[in-house]
């Protein structure tokens, strides 16, 4: 993941709360096997609407989306995250994000950061009137900036630290492989297994589908 | 920070997984004890592990099946949709690289990811289960912390059986009293959320209890869980007892003999400590709980069945003010309107919120010796093949049939537009699933949640019904 410390760019005041993931990225979208190409899917029904937002030419460039509260909500689908960075999306402010939606954000490098409604409400009357209006968001320093308009921005400490750093949680977590080995020697022996362990399993090249399905239990 | 000394049920099991303590400001790293996997949210997963050389750790502790994208008739035959068809393809290419069990299309296993864990006897109480899916709440009524992850937390999960997560916050929603006949859990938690508004459980884990869940049996239980996300909880879970205990003994990976008596000792101790405390506690009175619907495009846009379509100007705030009346534009609806004169086009019984055989039974009942009205299309979709084969055993197809509603194969279905089973532009739906958001049902259609009951009685009246409104039976 690239690092991330500070954006500066235009952007779009999105008037809506509770913008659930399908509105997002509707779940036709869904079926691609890649990582890339979901732009296409970004907001699908609403921008079938010339009135819609994004459709005007005066946020063409766009980088910085200022949503309602309760942005996210819904579906786990990461293809909500992908979708915004596809077309070009660096940060998400909103006074209330949905758990996993911002969490996803977090592990692919969005940033998804919580700005008092007030201080939305401010940033949209801003970009509506001058939607040339350069925003930068500072992620070192914690604080949105538009000319002489600023606001705290709110992030919890470890996902502003791996943004900062650019870390991976995969990397991090198998820093502490010993840790993992050793809690699973303490997993009592009732917890269900889908299938017989590795390390039990036969070598007669048997499918290992085939041998739990023939034992369950 | 240490934990207090009295736990509520959450943090009783969230302590058990801990593998690694966190530093202050940072999340624990939690062992995860199930991981459910489908073919939409895991292909870019897989891709990654492939990318970085590494295997899945636990093969044994990770299934798969296909729901979302599948279709529920004619599942001999090739997946017509070849973009639907490559996801699944997909999946099975990347279960037999890995070596993860896959219940396909056709196997008497498949179905719903959410009905097919439970029904195995996979998910147990105390466990830690994850998928990606937000619906993963549902295991919570085994007692289990169960929660939806994105993409790259599949991957994770699959790379080190782990996630990194920080503490949540615990509620209590205590539901006094019993629920009156004819009301079920999805009226109560219909009822919960329009309470909560759709934000309102957002960063904490909940646990359900009182009476009137007490009484639920599993399937109910499931229903009230698995809709915990649609309020913005993390997780919902219910602790376990003697319903939860009866419904896994004898399921194939349910614990046997020595490990069936070591693990009910376990799971007993999985209780709130009395005098333990949660973060906020919320309560209901289950004996003012009514059938209830929805009326706009979002779950906490609900109402009783016997009341009308709101009035936006009635809202406290500007932007609940805007957002109803957007709801109502999309749903084409009049505020005034009583709930009962709403026609619809098409009922859906199914999904991982109310396609279990309880949700069939309670739907057939109703059925029985009536006919789906005219103007109606009625589609029963079972949350997994071995539900279908059961309701077949019990004859329920032949209820469903012979009132004219469409019997079907095991999947996600109409619960959301990803497959062929989909609401056109403008269509009407009373729905049992879980969504009622914009185009959650195909592009331009328009939902009302119901419970099976409320289905099965509107797919008879062809308005929004409940039993009691239907003549004698024929």
């Amino acid at each position: 993941m690239e690092k991330f410390t500070s954006h500066t760019g235009t952007a779009l005041p999105l008037r809506r709360s509770n913008v659930d993931t399908d509105q997002i990225i509707p779940a036709v979208y869904l079926k691609r096997i890649t990582r890339s190409g979901f732009e296409d899917g970004l907001f699908a029904a609403w921008r079938g609407d010339p009135e819609f937002v994004l459709n005007q030419p005066d946020y063409a460039e766009v980088s910085i989306l200022v949503a309602g509260p309760d942005f996210g909500t819904g579906s786990s689908r990461e293809h909500a995250v992908w979708a915004l960075t596809d077309y070009g999306f660096k940060v998400v402010l909103s006074s209330r994000f949905g758990d996993i939606f911002r969490s996803n954000s977090g592990k692919a490098g969005l940033l998804a950061a919580v700005v008092e409604q007030s201080a939305i409400e401010q940033l949209w009357s801003i970009v509506e009137s001058d939607p040339s209006t350069e925003v930068t968001v500072d992620l070192a320093d914690s604080v949105a900036l538009a000319g002489r308009f600023s606001a705290r921005i709110q992030i919890d400490d470890y996902t502003r630290w791996r943004l900062l750093e650019g870390l991976d949680d995969i990397d991090i977590t198998l820093g502490h492989e010993a840790d993992i080995t050793s809690y699973e020697t303490l997993r009592p022996s009732f917890k269900p297994m889908t299938q017989p362990s590795p390390q039990h399993r036969s070598g007669t090249g048997d499918s290992p589908i085939a041998n739990a399905l023939a034992q369950p239990g | 920070m240490p934990y207090p000394t009295l736990r509520t049920l959450v943090e009783k099991v969230w302590h058990e997984h801990v593998v690694r303590q966190a530093a202050q400001g940072e999340p624990d790293l939690l062992y995860v004890d199930l991981h459910l996997v489908h073919e939409v949210t895991s292909p870019q997963a897989f891709e990654g592990l492939r990318l970085g050389g590494r295997p899945v750790r636990r093969p044994d502790l990770t299934l798969a099946t296909e729901d979302h994208n599948i279709p529920t008739i004619d599942i001999d035959e090739p997946i017509a949709d070849p973009v639907s068809r490559a996801q699944v393809d997909a999946l099975r290419a990347n279960c037999a690289e890995f070596g993860v069990r896959l219940h396909s299309l056709g196997d008497v296993d498949q179905g719903i990811v959410h009905v097919v864990g439970p029904q195995l006897g996979l998910t147990q109480p105390g466990m830690t289960v994850v998928c990606g899916d937000s619906h993963t709440s549902t295991h919570g009524a085994f007692g289990a912390l169960a929660f939806g992850i994105g993409t790259s937390e599949v991957e994770h999960v699959l790379a080190t059986q782990t996630l990194p997560q920080t503490r949540p916050k615990t509620m209590a929603v205590t539901v006094n009293g019993q629920l009156p006949p004819d009301v079920t859990a999805k009226d109560l938690v219909l009822t919960l959320i329009a309470q909560e508004t759709t934000g309102g459980g957002q960063g904490y884990v909940v646990e359900y209890r009182g009476a009137a869940i007490e009484s639920l049996s599993m399937e109910g239980r499931m229903t009230i869980c698995n809709m915990s996300i649609e309020w913005g909880a993390k997780a919902g879970l219910i602790a376990p007892d003697d319903t939860t205990f009866a419904y896994l003994q004898g399921r194939p990976h349910a614990p046997t003999g020595a490990d069936w008596d070591a693990a009910i000792d376990y799971w007993r101790t999985l209780v709130t400590d009395v005098d333990a405390t949660f973060d906020r506690e919320v309560s209901i009175d289950a004996t003012t709980v009514k059938p209830f619907v929805t009326w706009g495009t979002n779950p906490g846009q609900g109402v009783a069945l016997g009341g009308k379509v709101p009035d936006p100007g009635d809202f406290n705030t500007d932007d609940e003010r805007a957002a109803a009346g957007r709801a109502l534009r999309y749903m084409g609806l009049t505020a005034g309107t009583p709930m009962r004169d709403i026609a619809v086009d098409t009922v859906f019984v199914g999904s991982c919120t109310n396609g279990r055989i309880e949700d069939l039974r309670a739907a057939a009942d109703i059925m029985r010796g009536h006919k789906v009205a005219g103007s109606v299309r009625m589609l029963v979709v079972p949350g997994s093949a071995r539900v279908r084969l059961q309701a077949e055993d019990e004859g329920l197809d032949i209820i469903f049939k012979d009132a004219g509603a469409e019997w079907r194969g095991a999947g996600c279905s109409m619960c959301l537009g990803m497959n062929p089973d989909q609401l056109a532009p403008g269509q009407r739906s009373a729905s049992t699933s879980n969504r009622n958001f914009e185009g959650r049902q195909g592009k331009g259609g328009r939902t009302h949640l119901v419970s099976p009951l409320v289905a099965a009685a509107t797919a008879v009246a062809g308005h929004l019904a409940a039993p009691a409104d239907l003549p004698a039976r024929v």
